[in-house]
């Protein structure tokens, strides 16, 4: 027999329900057919002999009723109704199921109706909007990418390869006119210093080398290395290239003698307007060339632009 | 006590080492040995000081102790013999290249992973006439037959925070032709139609994660292709130490570096197409994207040539790494897009040699 108020005394106060959710304020109701989700007297589906619901399924809503008259088959308690998907008509639809039932009840169900088709709603609304995708993230790739950035960086020397890119425009000439730098004297004096660096060498005595004046030394011509920039005042002092020719040379002397020291600033010095072809003037850590001549070493507060 | 087993002797001895000073490697005949006096130990030890590198039971290996000390101990020693080993070669070898003196062999290049690289076939030839062919048809002709100039919009996702919106600031100086919208919830596809009505050519969005960019979408507009980058390493301009003044508003010129397989050489068209056809050289202003390792390193300078083989560079704007993630042809379209390449980690990263880009 279905004795509501017994029931009601066991699992809503005294014993356990295993629907029952207790938080600090409230009571909750986790059984599927509760209309409004709260554990009250009147909300309890299972002490309630007479009671209705309306859940929904796959965006189709339906309404549950449970009579007493079939309690004793608890396969067949429930009688599910399809609702339409008019609002209106479905309203009236329970209405009409629902017809001199408790008042608490109808309410319920038509509150819970609403809610339901409002949600319903916005769903179809954010499936048409955009929707965000989330990557999960591997720590260890993650990791692993850095760390190849990071070598990859290293290995790229971007100032460098940026500097004999520009050079390489300069000399093609992309930029036309703009730069003073006679392009046929360098040209020229690269042939010239092609032939003497063979041939000539005897040339070289006459600057004022202390040490090796007179003495001849056939040397390989070396390779250009590209350097950070050194001060911009350089700019301004200008050399014939004659006097470059016998610098060079003389560079070339000296450094034989003085490999071991690494001067930075005395390239600067050495790199004036016209420079010569073989590239002795741009050189970062070679030897330590002169001595004698006015601007020999660059004062430390020459900025360096590259980072 | 002295068990004359050989991993317990082992472990005999390594105690007294680790009492007294490290000594070097005992040999075999030691060990078989075993135990004996302590002191007499220490004396055949001292003797065998003046060995070289003994040899041990080839089985034996530093990983077989398990006491933790006496193993790291006797892996140490093992660093140090082979350090001394190193020295030792490389002193020879020197005196051998001052001996020869001009008529020594020359310096071998150490192997680096340039160096290293699987061949990739798709390296294309700057003679390649095929590649010029389709070059001369893609959708990038329009801008490089000087027919079309960029314009660029950026935009971010959803929300985005302070770097971010600060990042797209200082791109937009950067790009001339830029403009910066807010993204407000809109969606891609439809921006895109709007964009191409408004002659843009390049969409640009940056995604932002946790307040800081880590993604890009650029997409070029009239149906260009779309390629996906992931961003890191982003630094804005205050951050970058000695730096110049803010750029000026003249084009700079582009240069891109290392973009030698034939994806490279898409990539590389679709970043030069952000910038005009004609740079303004007094602005003597450089946007450059380097490529290594598949990673493209994103600089902005400033430079002058102060001779003619002496140029300075002074860094500017923002810095970025970008790594290529999908490659789309058409304009943006996650589901129905026809990806023309996509990153495929496990295929992909499994050889450490093996570059795309």
């Amino acid at each position: 027999m279905q004795h509501d108020d017994v029931i009601w005394d066991i699992i809503g106060n005294k014993q356990f329900c295993s629907f029952k959710v207790k938080t600090k304020s409230q009571n909750f109701c986790r059984n599927e057919y509760n209309i409004t989700g709260l554990c009250n007297r009147s909300s309890c589906p299972l002490a309630n002999s007479q009671y209705a619901t309306i859940r929904e399924e796959k965006g189709q809503c339906f309404l549950y009723m449970k009579v007493i008259e079939r309690a004793a088959f608890p396969a067949k308690m429930w009688e599910k109704v399809k609702l339409s998907k008019n609002y209106e008509k479905a309203l009236e639809q329970i209405d009409e199921n629902l017809l001199y039932w408790p008042r608490f009840i109808r309410h319920k169900c038509k509150q819970r109706f609403t809610k339901i088709t409002q949600y319903l709603i916005r769903m179809r609304k954010l499936v048409l909007k955009r929707q965000r995708k989330l990557v999960p993230l591997s720590r260890k790739v993650e990791q692993r990418e850095k760390r190849k950035e990071e070598k990859a960086l290293i290995a790229a020397q971007l100032d460098n390869a940026i500097e004999k890119e520009l050079l390489e425009r300069l000399k093609e000439g992309t930029y036309g006119d703009i730069y003073n730098f006679p392009v046929h004297a360098f040209d020229k004096a690269l042939q010239q210093q092609d032939e003497e660096s063979e041939s000539e060498s005897e040339e070289e005595e006459e600057e004022d080398d202390d040490e090796d004046v007179g003495k001849r030394e056939f040397v390989a011509e070396e390779e250009v290395e590209e350097s950070d920039l050194s001060d911009f005042e350089d700019m301004n002092k200008l050399r014939t290239s004659s006097d470059e020719e016998e610098e060079e040379d003389e560079e070339e002397l000296s450094e034989e003698d003085e490999e071991e020291e690494m001067e930075v600033e005395t390239k600067a010095s050495r790199s004036k307007g016209k420079s010569p072809a073989n590239g002795a003037a741009a050189r970062k850590k070679r030897a330590y060339v002169e001595i004698e001549y006015e601007q020999e070493t660059e004062p430390a507060s020459k900025s360096r632009a590259t980072s | 006590m002295d068990i004359t087993e050989v991993p317990v002797s082992q472990d005999n001895r390594g105690k007294k080492k680790k009492n007294k000073k490290p000594k070097k490697k005992k040999s075999v005949a030691e060990e078989g040995d075993g135990g004996g006096g302590g002191g007499a130990e220490k004396k055949e030890e001292k003797m065998e000081k003046s060995e070289a590198a003994s040899a041990f039971p080839p089985t034996f290996s530093v990983s077989e102790i398990k006491n933790k000390q006496r193993r790291h101990l006797m892996f140490m020693k093992l660093k140090q013999e082979k350090r001394k080993q190193k020295m030792q070669l490389r002193k020879k070898k020197k005196k051998e290249r001052e001996a020869l003196g001009d008529k020594a062999p020359p310096k071998e290049v150490p192997k680096t992973i340039e160096n290293q690289r699987v061949y990739d076939e798709t390296t294309v030839d700057p003679e390649d006439e095929e590649v010029a062919f389709d070059e001369g048809t893609d959708e990038f002709s329009a801008y490089f037959n000087g027919l079309t100039n960029p314009k660029v919009l950026i935009t971010t996702s959803d929300r985005p925070r302070g770097r971010t919106v600060r990042f797209c600031e200082q791109l937009a100086t950067v790009i001339p032709n830029a403009h910066v919208y807010y993204r407000r919830g809109l969606a891609l596809k439809r921006i895109i139609p709007q964009c191409v009505a408004r002659n843009f050519t390049y969409l640009m969005v940056i995604n932002e994660d946790r307040k800081v960019p880590n993604g890009m979408v650029l997409c070029h507009l009239p149906d260009g292709p779309t390629a996906h980058f992931k961003v890191s390493s982003v630094r804005l301009r205050k951050e970058i130490k000695r730096r110049g003044k803010d750029p000026t508003e003249h084009s700079p010129e582009v240069i891109l570096n290392n973009f030698t397989t034939r994806l490279g050489h898409s990539i590389g068209r679709l970043f030069a197409a952000l910038f005009p056809q004609d740079p303004q050289f007094v602005g003597r202003q450089v946007a450059t994207f380097h490529n290594q390792r598949d990673f493209i390193f994103f600089r902005f300078h400033r430079y002058i040539f102060k001779n003619e083989k002496k140029v300075g560079i002074q860094e500017l704007g923002p810095r970025f790494t970008l790594k290529l993630r999908s490659l789309q042809k058409g304009t943006f379209d996650s589901k129905f897009g026809e990806y023309e390449w996509v990153l495929k980690r496990h295929e992909m990263d499994a050889c450490r040699r093996k570059f795309q880009l």
